[in-house]
Formats: C-alpha cells, structure tokens, sequence
C-alpha cells in the first residue's frame, strides 16, 4: 500500500448553529485520484477550506504525510507542496501568464531555474500563443489552465482542485483530463466536482458527502449505481 | 533583461541630470528642494500602494515621526549622521510593528485604512498635547502645538560646523531622491518586487502559491514609512522647525491625492504629482482669488473623472499609440502591399 499523504481525523466545523463538516474521517494515498461529490451545501468545500488552511476546523485534526496540520496557514500548507486550486479562479489578472506561472516556480526555485521551469509548464500546457497576454484578457477556458499551471509548476505531491470544470467547454473539459492524468504520475488529487459527466471519466475512487458526513467512498461505478447515492444527489438527474 | 535594467537606470540618471541642472533656472531652489521632499514622500506611497496594493492613509505619520525623530536626535547629539539614520529607522520600526498587526490580524482595505489614519490622528493629537515642561526626550522639549524649533542642521558628516544649507542642501536632496529612486527600481526588478506585486494582484492566490502574505506586506510597509521618514527628516532640515502639523489630516489626504493624480503603478507618477500639486499649491498660496484647497479637489475630481489612472500612464500610453513603430497591423499592411506589387509585376 502507498504512504497515507492526507489524512483528516473527526474534522468537523461548525459555523455557529450550523454543522458544515461533520466527524469526516478521510485518508488518501500518494498518487491516488479521489473525487469529492455531493449536492450543494454537502460540505465539499468546507471540507476542502479545512484541509488547505482556508479555514480552522472547530474540531478534528489533519495530517499531511504524517504532519499534523490543523490550523496551518495556507502559505506554510502550499510550502510543504501541496498544490491548490480554488473554486473562482484566483489568477493575477493584470499580470502575464508567464509572470503567473513564474511566480508560482520562484517559490521553489531560484530566478533562473524558475524562468526554465514556467517555460516547461508553458510549453506543455500548449500556452505558448498566449504567454505574454495579460490573464485578464484571457477566455475563462484559458484561465483555468493558466491556474492549473500554477499549481502544476510547483511539483507538488499532493494537488487539491476545487471544481476545476466549471463553466468549461467540452474541449476545454478533455484538455483538462489529459492535465489531470498527468498530474497523477506525480501527485496524489483530490478534485470537488459538481461535473457528473466529467467525474465519470475522470473518477476512480469516490467519496459522496452529504449533509457535512461522508455517506459512502467507494469505486466511481458502485456509487453511481447505489440507492441511496441516487436519492441524495442522482435521483432526478439520472432518473 | 540585464540590458534594460543597464538601460533604464541611465534613462533615470540622464533625467534627472538634465531636471537638476534646468529646474534651479527657473524656480528657487528653496521651493525646489520641498517639491523633491514632497516628492520622495509620495514616491514612498507610491510604492506600496502602487506596487503593493496597501492603501495606507497614514503615511504622514511616518513623514512626521521621521522629522520629529531627526529633530530630536539632533538636539541630544548635535551632529546630523547618526540622527538621520535614526529618522530613517524610528518610522520603519514602527511600521513593522503596526504592519505585523494588521497584516498577521489578515485585515483588508477599508480597515487598513481606519487604522492607518486613527493612529496618525493619534500621534497628531499626542503631540499637539506635549506643550508642557514634563514632555522631555533627553534635552529635547515635544513643545506641543509650536513645535520643535533650532535643532542641529545637516551638516557634512563629522564636521559639525560644517552645515549643509541653500544650493548645496538642494544638491543634497535631488541626490538623495535619485538613490531612492533607483534602490527602489532595483528592489521592484527583483523577485521581492515581483512577488509584491502578484500580492497586489491577488493575495489569496499568492498565498495558496506558497508565499507568506502577511510578512511581506509588513516588510514592504516598513519600506514604504522608512522612505517617508528620510522624507521627513529631509523636510525637518528644509523648515528647521517641526510641528504638528506634519501628523495632520489634510497632509496625509495630500499625499493620496498626488499619487492618484501622478498614476499608481508607475514610479515616476506619484513623485511628478507631489511635485507638480505641490508647486501649484505654492502658486495658489501667492494669490487669494480662490482657496487652493478648492483648486486641489477640483483636480482630484477631475483626474477621478477622466483620467482615473493618472497622469504618467496616460501620457505612456498617449505615446505609444502617437510613436508605436512596428505595430503588428502596420507590418501586416506593409506586406500586403508588397505583396500587391509581386503580384501585379
């Protein structure tokens, strides 16, 4: 079996009367690929700002690699090499894409190898028609590739994405696969998705949230099949 | 790279060679050395709000805690060295502090600058309130609303006797602001300065990248106050008395104001706008037609309204569409041409 690299412990957070995580116990192995799934308000993204820093659990712990990192920073959980990316797109807008992408390397490299570094990501990101445009000008599309670069530049072994197909097109959303398959030779993903479509061809393990509790985790085919699932979350849509 | 940076510290040098050597031709050098002053006090805004998204409303009461420390210092050591270094160290120390409580306290915006403008309030009324005899900082008296007048003046370092006034003290100054302003270039170059400005752009990004936020805003904050305060301790040399009045209000709305009619985001800007509403200030004082005070809104209102990026990047960006060679549709038009005569030979 793989190293555990991400493991919560009873995380629950409460915000005043309302439990948004509740004694979620989760682990993950390096190089795995999980999806977090559940209707709104299930508490994926709670649970997600919990494990990057975001926010401070009110209870329960988290470790990474073995290190307990409750009540982190982001900046010192990022430093350790985790790559995160948020629900809105959280770009430098009136920056370049290099200038993004190379400030994401400079945190781990020095000026040169960084420069060398974001040229890579450029490069294998086909980005290199738009490198120097200002992120601000750029199609949505684009811009979500852009901030996966940014986390993709940092070499992590631990990526969190938080929905990273929203709003995409299809091609968009393909191109978007292939990136994340790639990242999976070297780091373990955790992806929140809302996306059915795109779970289905991403997913291999899956972990089902609903009302701040994990409701089942198990292989992407049993959870889409399963009863309770169906009603929680599919019920309508797959009809 | 290399070559632009070799280029544009030449560019600043040959301006500022030619504005030192014209300007004195036309207005006193007395009037001069204040606008450079005020100058070097808006550049220290400039550069972290511009370059550092920090909007601080306070950085007047970095400006006067620089000319009270410098005025103090030099009455306790009567040679101008060491208390100019102190006046650059005393507001940098005290933005640190003030810097890691609001940034480690994750404050934004609207509170940074409650914050920034209660505290030089608070120093605005403290001082004011020091007129008694028990206000004492060594053998220096705070003197309350008149201020501290007859401390030592700059003089050349190690000879007392030796002061540094009039033409020379303008020299002085222009010199200073040119190091500062290329120590600044340099510091905006390197990756700190790039890193401050992805931070401006988006800190939670920057954040989520892996930088600590929090300690570099303090460290660029105290960057910013240690340049007002040599702007203060500059300005404490100029007048040869501080007083309150350096903490006050209207100072501290002046210094905004000049960045945002100079242009944000550029480092020539806010220097040119403290200088140019400065001297207009002083234009307007002669006459008492109209209140300048009037005048000075009527431009805020005015830049606000039609030119809300300042002054510098629209005459840029004014040049480069009257003097763009190669842009991309004129090559495309000339090959087009050519290509008209191949086919028609």
């Amino acid at each position: 079996m793989a190293e555990v690299v991400l493991e919560t412990q009873a995380l629950t957070m409460r915000f005043g009367g309302v439990v948004a995580s509740d004694n979620v116990n989760f682990k993950l192995r390096a190089r795995e690929l999980r999806c977090l799934i559940g209707p709104n308000g299930a508490g994926k993204s709670t649970f997600f700002k919990c494990v990057t820093g975001l926010l401070t659990p009110t209870e329960g712990q988290v470790f990474m690699r073995g290190q307990e990192t409750t009540g982190w920073m982001p900046h010192q959980i990022a430093s350790l090499g985790v790559g995160i990316k948020t629900q809105t797109p959280n770009v430098m807008d009136y920056l370049s894409v290099f200038e993004n992408i190379w400030l994401a390397a400079r945190r781990f490299h020095s000026v040169d190898e960084a420069k060398h570094k974001a040229e890579a990501v450029i490069d294998r990101l086909a980005l290199n028609s738009i490198a120097r445009s200002d992120l601000g000008n750029l199609a949505h599309g684009e811009r979500q590739r852009v901030e996966l670069g940014l986390v993709a530049v940092g070499d992590p072994w631990l990526v969190l994405l938080d929905e990273p197909a929203a709003g995409m097109s299809a091609e968009d959303v393909e191109r978007m696969t292939e990136i994340i398959h790639e990242l999976t030779k070297i780091a373990a993903v955790v992806i929140v998705e809302h996306d059915m479509q795109f779970i289905r061809s991403i997913a291999e393990t899956v972990t089902v949230f609903h009302q701040g509790a994990v409701l089942m985790e198990d292989h992407v085919d049993k959870v889409m099949s399963d009863e309770t699932v169906r009603n929680v979350y599919l019920g309508k849509k797959a009809g | 790279m290399q070559d632009r940076m070799g280029k544009d510290v030449l560019m600043t040098l040959v301006v500022a060679g030619l504005l030192i050597w014209l300007l004195p031709q036309l207005v006193s050098t007395y009037t001069l050395t204040v606008l450079i002053i005020y100058g070097m006090l808006g550049f220290s805004l400039g550069l972290i709000w511009g370059f550092g998204g920090i909007l601080c409303f306070g950085q007047a009461a970095f400006f006067g805690l620089g000319a009270y420390t410098y005025a103090i210092a030099a009455i306790n050591i009567g040679e101008s060295t060491l208390p100019m270094i102190i006046a650059i160290l005393v507001p940098a120390i005290a933005a640190l502090l003030l810097g890691a409580m609001m940034f480690y306290g994750r404050l934004t915006d609207v509170y940074l600058g409650v914050i920034t403008l209660v505290v030089t309030l608070i120093l605005f009324k403290f001082i004011n309130s020091t007129a008694g005899p028990q206000y004492m900082i060594g053998t220096a008296r705070l003197g309350g609303f008149n201020g501290i007048p007859g401390f030592q003046t700059l003089n050349v370092p190690g000879d007392p006797d030796a002061y540094i006034w009039g033409d020379a003290y303008f020299y002085v100054c222009a010199v200073i602001m040119v190091l500062v302003y290329l120590l600044v270039s340099a510091l905006l170059r390197s990756s700190f300065g790039r890193i401050a400005v992805g931070i401006r752009e988006n800190e939670t990004r920057m954040s989520l990248m892996g930088y600590d936020v929090a300690a570099r805003k303090t460290i660029l904050f105290a960057i910013g106050a240690a340049i007002a305060g040599l702007a203060g301790a500059l300005f404490a040399n100029w007048g040869e008395i501080v007083t309150p009045g350096l903490f006050s209000l209207g100072q501290s709305a002046e210094i905004i104001i000049w960045c945002i009619v100079g242009g944000l985001g550029t480092r020539s800007g806010p220097i040119l706008g403290a200088a140019g509403l400065a001297y207009l200030k002083f234009a307007l004082g002669q006459q008492s037609l109209i209140d300048n005070t009037l005048i000075t809104g009527l431009i805020l209102v005015l830049f606000v309204l039609f030119l809300p990026k300042g002054l510098v990047p629209a005459i840029s960006s004014l040049w480069k569409v009257s003097f763009a060679r190669r842009s991309p549709s004129r090559v495309h038009q000339a090959r087009r041409i050519r290509n008209r005569g191949r086919a028609n030979g």
